[in-house]
């Protein structure tokens, strides 16, 4: 048998002394690493991942998983995952694939900002004792609102208000379709959006009828493949978004093996079992800005204009000028997600040297909609590699209404960002279809969890406004006035529009 | 996408002012004598008036009051106005030598009408002094347009109430509404221009406080076409009324619901059913989130028509008021209104975000 050149990045290894052969290892292990030789447990280590469910599950902590020492020599040019790719490449004539957003260590902006707070001259508000409000609608606004006082004192409004997604706090649940992941995994995203007032987004692989008890939050898109696009899916959620591009694989469609078309997912997709689920890389009735237009107003047509439309692009060079056209094309929402976005699975190539970052992206698109005074026209969301709470802080300062949420809110489900979630096997049971995996991601309990995270940055938030001594959310939207460079040069600066730290 | 580093003043203050509701006029003593009681409020930095209804034998003119640094920012906005403006007449701004105040820049005024053939279609006279005003600020080096509203005018500079009193002859103008500030900066650069009020047209502003989101309120107002020269925050509430009332259209008491917007809470209270008040504020908050003033303040903006007090919607500065016949006074500080009004009938501190609005009965 040919063994591959490319050694293993994983060394899982059985401490057989702590061993108790229950042989959970084997049940738990999606991958196949373990099985039982008679006597003790055997390791096919080269399939090894390091997801670290064996790990967890094992009671006895018998087992441990290792970097591979053994690795090529080291040098600073050729590093280990180029010649590594390339053996592999030699070996397959492939495209060597990966899932999650991109590991390589390119400057990260959020981390050389940071935010201000309040000392002396403006007081700092406690949000325990005092009222601190996130709640946030995602909409186009009218520039301007004509109201009428009537006799008796009471103001009556006059201007028609656009629809709006209405937000207890300013985040979403990025787009991951049924099919990329579990319905288990979906029904833990829409149990959450419900629980927490925000709102989950189907991503394109259309809606599973166990979903519609969460209609009021969610999100419903049209993406390239058009899987499950129907009248009634349109106007099943509180808004219809477009997916024209991806911040891990901007340029390029989406491929969902056969493998992962099990009958579930072929009928929400409507599409047969067993096939591949191809997603065009451009939408083939949008070639052009004016197509999308066309497309946009179909779908308000559609949706009898109570649905905002948002429209899902990728973070590339020329954003700001793609986003006001979007913009200029009817979109209540831009959708942005930046280079280092999650993904179910792109070419490695793709995902790690196309795009730009999301700060910039941010700065750039909320700089050009105010400079041709079309800012309140669209929302704007801001999605690709948020960590914390205040990385969403900083993402707002430069000038996001709402940050979407993927790769966190997965996390809370068990994932460990192993990036192989198109593998289809994931022992966590999030991205795969296959039952005895998926059973495992109880809904309840890991809707839970990320709940608990939503109002752990929900609580940090509000302690961030607080310190700068504001009590509203809005207060802190494009206000960069608020945060400060460290260790940048001046032409990112001024790209940012946010002054160095000591200004 | 310029990063403009110019720095944000900050500043903590007192405030006074006076309207008698019978639009009937008065001297500028009072202002004076109240402003000056409170002198922990100020560190000599920074104090000015406004006062309304000083130019009555030139009401229908735009009076600009502008200061100079240097006799080339005169020549270079003197050739701008000619060539816009009919000029009634241009004068040094009478003063009196006062001894602590030796720096002064050069201070002029001029009441002037603009050329009819200068507007652009579709705009207004209002429209075009704002023009003026934000060209002549942000484009001449050295020059600031402080005060261009009708039969109004705002005296300011760096030096003690007092002093500033003195300097500009304030007890010799006779006004209906007055209003006055002392300063307390705490970074200033010491210029004559970040003294209070602020105008725009006949707004004018005094403030005590530090607008924490003035980043985005100032991006806000550069997307309607103000540009923020002054270098300091209280300009923002300045264009912000002028953007709110008279370019969008909102009244006063619906401004001052943008400003320091009601809570969620409270909207949530509110009628909700077709043509309710909820709907009113949902639109209003969603549409002006960005003009929301956030953070400390209370501030007296003044108007032809009248006089509005108000503090931002959870009271992190002082502001009282106090009624006496046909006078209502407001201010940082009760004893400031006593020292001149010995007996008043009411006295009340307004509740958080709650306008106090007087308006002159005509």
């Amino acid at each position: 048998m040919f063994t591959s050149l490319a050694p293993p990045e994983y060394l899982a290894a059985i401490d057989h002394e702590k061993c108790i052969r229950c042989k959970r290892c084997i049940q738990n292990c999606g991958w196949g690493v373990y099985s039982w030789g008679g006597e003790r447990i055997l390791i096919d280590t080269s399939k090894c991942v390091k997801c670290l469910r064996c790990y967890h599950y094992c009671p006895t902590e018998a087992i441990q998983i290792l970097d591979n020492p053994v690795r090529f020599k080291s040098n600073a040019y050729w590093s280990y995952h180029n010649i590594r790719n390339i053996k592999k490449q030699a070996e397959t004539g492939g495209i060597p694939l990966s899932g999650m957003g991109s590991d390589l260590p390119y400057p990260i902006l959020f981390d050389h900002l940071l935010l201000d707070a309040c000392q002396v001259t403006n007081p700092s508000i406690d949000p325990l004792r005092e009222p601190m409000e996130l709640k946030t609608c995602l909409g186009k606004k009218p520039s301007s609102v004509a109201v009428e006082r009537g006799k008796d004192g009471r103001l009556k409004l006059k201007t028609e208000m656009p629809p709006q997604i209405k937000l207890s706090m300013p985040f979403t649940f990025a787009p991951m379709s049924f099919g990329s992941i579990s319905l288990n995994a979906q029904k833990v995203l829409a149990m959450a959006a419900k629980e927490c007032g925000i709102i989950m987004n189907t991503g394109e692989g259309g809606l599973h009828e166990d979903l519609l008890p969460y209609k009021d939050n969610i999100m419903v898109q049209v993406a390239s493949g058009r899987f499950g696009v129907t009248p009634d899916y349109l106007n099943a959620g509180v808004a219809v978004e477009i997916k024209i591009g991806q911040g891990a694989k901007p340029g390029i469609g989406g491929h969902l093996p056969g493998e992962k078309i099990p009958l579930q997912v072929a009928r929400t997709r409507m599409i047969p079992v067993g096939t591949d689920a191809l997603s065009p890389a451009p939408q083939h009735d949008i070639y052009s800005i004016e197509d999308l237009r066309q497309l946009i107003y179909a779908i308000k047509e559609a949706t009898g204009y109570k649905k905002p439309v948002s429209v899902k692009i990728a973070a590339v060079h020329n954003v700001a000028a793609i986003a006001s056209g979007i913009v200029r094309a009817g979109a209540d929402i831009v959708y942005i997600d930046g280079f280092r976005g999650g993904t179910g699975a792109a070419p490695i190539i793709i995902r790690d040297h196309l795009g730009i970052p999301i700060e910039h992206a941010i700065a750039a698109v909320d700089d050009r909609l105010r400079q041709e005074g079309i800012r309140n026209e669209a929302s704007i969301i801001a999605a690709g590699g948020i960590r914390s709470s205040a990385d969403a802080a900083k993402a707002i300062a430069l000038g996001a209404d709402s940050i979407a949420i993927g790769t966190s809110a997965l996390i809370t489900m068990g994932c460990t960002v192993c990036g192989k979630c198109y593998t289809g096997n994931c022992s966590w049971g999030i991205t795969t279809q296959r039952p005895e995996l998926t059973a495992r991601l109880d809904p309840e309990v890991f809707a839970e969890r990320l709940i608990n995270l939503m109002r752990a940055w929900n609580h940090e938030l509000k302690e961030i406004l607080g310190a700068l001594g504001v009590n509203a959310v809005e207060s802190l939207r494009g206000s960069r006035e608020r945060l400060r460079g460290v260790g940048l040069d001046t032409q990112t600066l001024d790209i940012l529009g946010v002054k160095p730290a000591g200004m | 996408m310029k990063c403009d580093l110019r720095e944000k003043d900050i500043s903590g203050c007192g405030l006074t002012g006076i309207i008698n509701k019978k639009g009937k006029r008065f001297g500028g003593s009072e202002i004076k004598k109240s402003l000056c009681l409170m002198k922990d409020r100020g560190n000599g930095l920074g104090a000015g008036f406004a006062a309304y209804g000083i130019y009555p034998e030139f009401e229908d003119c735009y009076a600009f009051h502008v200061m100079y640094d240097y006799p080339s920012s005169r020549m270079e906005a003197e050739e701008y106005f000619r060539a816009n403006y009919d000029m009634e007449r241009i004068e040094e701004i009478p003063t009196a030598p006062v001894k602590s105040i030796v720096i002064k820049p050069l201070l002029l005024r001029y009441f002037v009408k603009p050329m009819k053939d200068k507007l652009t279609p579709g705009e207004s006279e209002d429209d075009f002094v704002v023009r003026t005003v934000m060209r002549v600020n942000s484009g001449i080096e050295g020059a600031y347009i402080f005060s261009s509203g009708k039969n109004m005018g705002a005296f300011k500079g760096v030096g003690e109430p007092y002093d500033i009193a003195e300097f500009y002859r304030i007890e010799e103008y006779e006004g209906y509404i007055w209003t006055g500030h002392t300063r307390f900066p705490t970074n200033t650069p010491g210029w004559w221009g970040g003294a209070h009020p602020f105008t725009l047209l006949d707004w004018s502003i005094v403030h005590n406080g530090e607008i924490s989101s003035y980043g985005i309120n100032k991006r806000y107002l550069e997307m309607y076409g103000y540009k923020l020269t002054l270098l300091t925050d209280t300009e923002v509430v300045a264009y912000m009324l002028d953007l709110l009332v008279r370019r969008h259209g909102l009244d006063i008491r619906t401004a001052c619901s943008v400003l320091a917007a009601p809570f969620w809470k409270d909207i949530d209270r509110m009628d909700g059913g077709p043509g309710g008040e909820r709907d009113a504020y949902t639109a209003l908050r969603l549409t002006y989130g960005s003009a929301l003033l956030n953070g400390p303040f209370s501030i007296l903006f003044g108007h032809r028509n009248g006089l509005v007090g108000l503090n931002d919607r959870i009271k992190l500065r002082p502001l009282v008021a106090a009624t006496k016949g046909d006078f209502v006074y407001m201010g940082s500080e009760e004893s400031a209104i006593r020292e001149v009004c010995k007996d008043p009938g009411r006295v009340w501190a307004p509740r958080a975000g709650e306008p106090v609005i007087v308006e002159i009965e005509r």
